[in-house]
């Protein structure tokens, strides 16, 4: 019984961590229907700058957190304006092409700048000590990456649906022609959902970066695992990412559990029979 | 006057005589294949380190021959392009020595062109035990997994642990510490309770730590390649309260070297483990070693254990040149190298002359604060004179 405890509460962790991170991609994906894949390049800038901030400046967790994803912001700025901006409703090929070299150029950049080893977070002293639950030890910072995994995901759903700007942006999605003819800027509401998802990128970069440590190779090395999570998910919803998040992590857990010589075989595994049994993920929207 | 054509012929003679003349103190080039960029460039770094520290300490000539060096990256494990690499050097480049090799692999891919080429490989870290046995022309300066695992066996005895588990890397170096420490701790007595091989890509090591858990060993030995998983294994290891419960920790010194320690922090302090090199070895040779490759390097964290394989590689290297006259000669190199004995800066080492592959002191280290804050490899403990036991039948 303790170890099931013990590999629901591992898998629930690794489950937040890789949803605060595929969020943004499955709204980009759903909303803006761009399939980025320099999406984990952008969860990997996020990394490189806490990293620095705490590292290298000495300066506190939240404000490395807070500089992260502001930093992340800053820079995904210019890439959307000159380079994702072109290839809006494009074919998904030349999405794909675009993103792809956007993160190898950042993978470059990053190793010249960097280094090839790997950059690790150093966490306050709240957040590194064990925290006892009663059937096991676990480090404070799952207990947090849960925490706010969960905020995320309360925080997106009042967005979209309680918010005007939910409302104008789920107006642009299901008819962006119609919102631009009624006076809403869906320029503006692109570029900002763009940023929101960026954002939520370079916090889940941070916050995960325990379970994905931050080096150069790291946009290229994680790319199709969140991929198949928005997939599996569904693109565009949030409920839909929640359910792949949690599904997918439980039996990832378990499976390196039970026989870690297979690897992510069982992880690979489910994803075909999910994709099999719902073609568009779990609740995606018809296109 | 002298006719035209015969000036013509005299100058020509005395060109051709000249260029005799030149032609006796040839350049020796030696050929470094290393993973120069990519995941591993911190390694490539470190072999270069250690080849421009022998230089800079030796001169750049040996007998009258000047020694040429080039580089040629290979930066993951591709056997395909090793192979292509070294046919480039041997062939355009016409080098009489290929050195370097990080990954197992690839050095199985060179082995066989050795003997047509009439040029010895001396490899400056790939550690897999049967390297040596493809070719009669290999020699090696670094050390096996065998090798540094073996004495962990008996270390693990010895401080009160009968049953282990062990938890390596699905790959070849992770099979072979696996077999080798299996091998020795079972000699010794001890019980090696569950044998777990993770994938190569795992970075999440919580369910592998339940498992160690559930196992009811008193101690973990892993092996994993040093950089992320490493990292990840030694950290899950704290969080999950094993190292409160009491379970030691034994590994081979890839998981703590120098250049992973800064990342690694507290977490590592008081892991022992296994190893032929530490930077902070006491010796003359040590000394003036790491002041000549952190002046190659820069900053002097970035410092591992290839550089010293690369060091003494390049030793061997110039006692093969020594040997030959600068003549292109293999098996009256690798002759030349057998048994030789010398100072290195990780201890005294020896080429041993059946396997061709270094036989050294194992160190058992601990991974302590040092006087400046900074942790390092303490070396608490030495194994003098370990051959391969991966080699040994």
């Amino acid at each position: 019984m303790q170890s099931i405890l013990s590999i629901a509460t591992d898998a629930l962790a690794y489950s937040m961590a890789l949803f605060i991170i595929c969020i943004g991609l499955s709204l980009t994906m759903g909303l803006m229907r761009v399939v980025n894949l320099a999406h984990g390049a952008f969860a990997m800038i996020g990394g490189y700058i806490a990293s620095y901030v705490a590292r290298d400046l000495g300066l506190g967790y939240s404000v490395a957190i807070g500089l992260a994803v502001a930093g992340t912001v800053l820079i995904s700025i210019p890439v959307e304006r000159f380079l994702i901006r072109r290839i809006y409703g494009s074919s998904e090929l030349t999405q794909v092409l675009m993103t792809i070299g956007i993160t190898f150029c950042v993978i470059g950049i990053t190793n010249y700048f960097f280094g090839p080893t790997l950059k690790t977070i150093p966490l306050p002293s709240l957040l590194a000590q064990p925290v006892d639950i009663g059937f096991r030890t676990i480090s404070a910072q799952r207990l947090f990456v849960m925490l706010c995994g969960v905020a995320v995901a309360a925080g997106l759903w009042f967005l979209i649906e309680k918010t005007s700007f939910g409302i104008k942006l789920r107006a642009t999605v299901d008819n962006a022609a119609m919102t631009d003819a009624l006076g809403v800027r869906t320029q503006v509401i692109y570029g900002l959902s763009f940023a929101l998802a960026i954002g939520l990128a370079a916090f889940g970069g941070v916050a995960g970066a325990e379970f994905l440590p931050i080096e150069p190779y790291y946009a290229l090395r994680y790319m199709v695992l969140f991929l198949v999570v928005v997939s599996v998910g569904g693109a565009g919803s949030i409920l839909g990412t929640v359910v792949a998040c949690l599904l997918l992590g439980a039996v990832d857990t378990t499976g390196r559990y039970l026989m870690p010589d297979f690897g992510n075989f069982f992880f690979y595994a489910a994803v075909i029979a999910i994709v099999c049994l719902f073609p568009r993920g779990f609740l995606g929207r018809a296109q | 006057m002298i006719p035209r054509k015969l000036l013509c012929a005299a100058a020509a003679l005395c060109a051709l005589l000249m260029g005799c003349v030149s032609a006796t103190a040839e350049t020796v080039k030696v050929g470094i294949i290393g993973p120069f960029s990519g995941p591993f460039a911190a390694q490539g770094k470190n072999f270069q380190a250690g080849v421009e520290a022998y230089m800079a300490r030796n001169g750049k000539a040996v007998k009258g021959n000047d020694i040429e060096v080039i580089y040629r990256d290979l930066p993951t494990a591709n056997p395909a392009q090793a192979r292509a690499l070294a046919q480039e050097l041997v062939v355009k480049d016409k080098v009489q020595y290929l050195g370097g090799v990080y990954f197992t692999p690839d050095a199985m891919a060179i082995a066989p062109l050795l003997q047509q080429a009439n040029v010895p490989l001396v490899i400056f870290n790939a550690a897999t035990s049967a390297i040596v046995q493809q070719s009669p022309l290999v020699v090696r300066t670094s050390f096996t997994t065998a090798q540094t695992t073996t004495p962990l066996g008996k270390v693990a005895i010895e401080n009160g642990v009968k049953k282990v588990i062990s938890a390596v890397t699905d790959y070849g170096p992770g099979v072979d510490a696996e077999n080798a420490f299996k091998k020795a701790f079972e000699a010794a007595g001890g019980q090696v309770v569950e044998a777990i091989r993770m994938p190569l890509n795992t970075t999440d090591f919580s369910p592998i730590m339940q498992r160690v858990r559930d196992s009811g060993a008193e101690g973990v030995f892993a092996f994993l390649p040093s950089g992320p998983p490493t990292l990840g294994f030694v950290k899950a290891f704290n969080e999950t309260g094993l190292k409160q419960a009491g379970v030691k920790f034994f590994a081979t010194g890839d998981l703590t070297q120098e250049s992973d320690l800064p990342a690694l922090g507290d977490s590592a302090v008081g892991i022992l483990t296994g190893f032929h090199y530490a930077v902070s070895h006491d010796s003359p040779e040590n000394k003036a070693f790491v002041e000549a490759a952190t002046k190659v390097l820069g900053n002097p964290e970035l410092l591992s254990f290839p550089a010293v394989g690369a060091y003494d590689g390049m030793h061997v290297i110039y006692k093969m040149i020594e040997a030959t006259d600068g003549k292109q000669d293999a098996e009256k190199a690798v002759a030349a190298v057998k048994g030789l004995a010398w100072a290195s800066p990780r201890g005294p080492v020896s080429i041993d002359p059946e396997t061709r592959h270094v036989t050294q002191n194992i160190y058992l280290r601990e991974v302590a604060k040092g006087s400046d804050g900074k942790s390092l490899n303490k070396e608490i403990r030495t194994f003098e004179n370990q051959k391969d036991p991966g080699l040994a039948k």
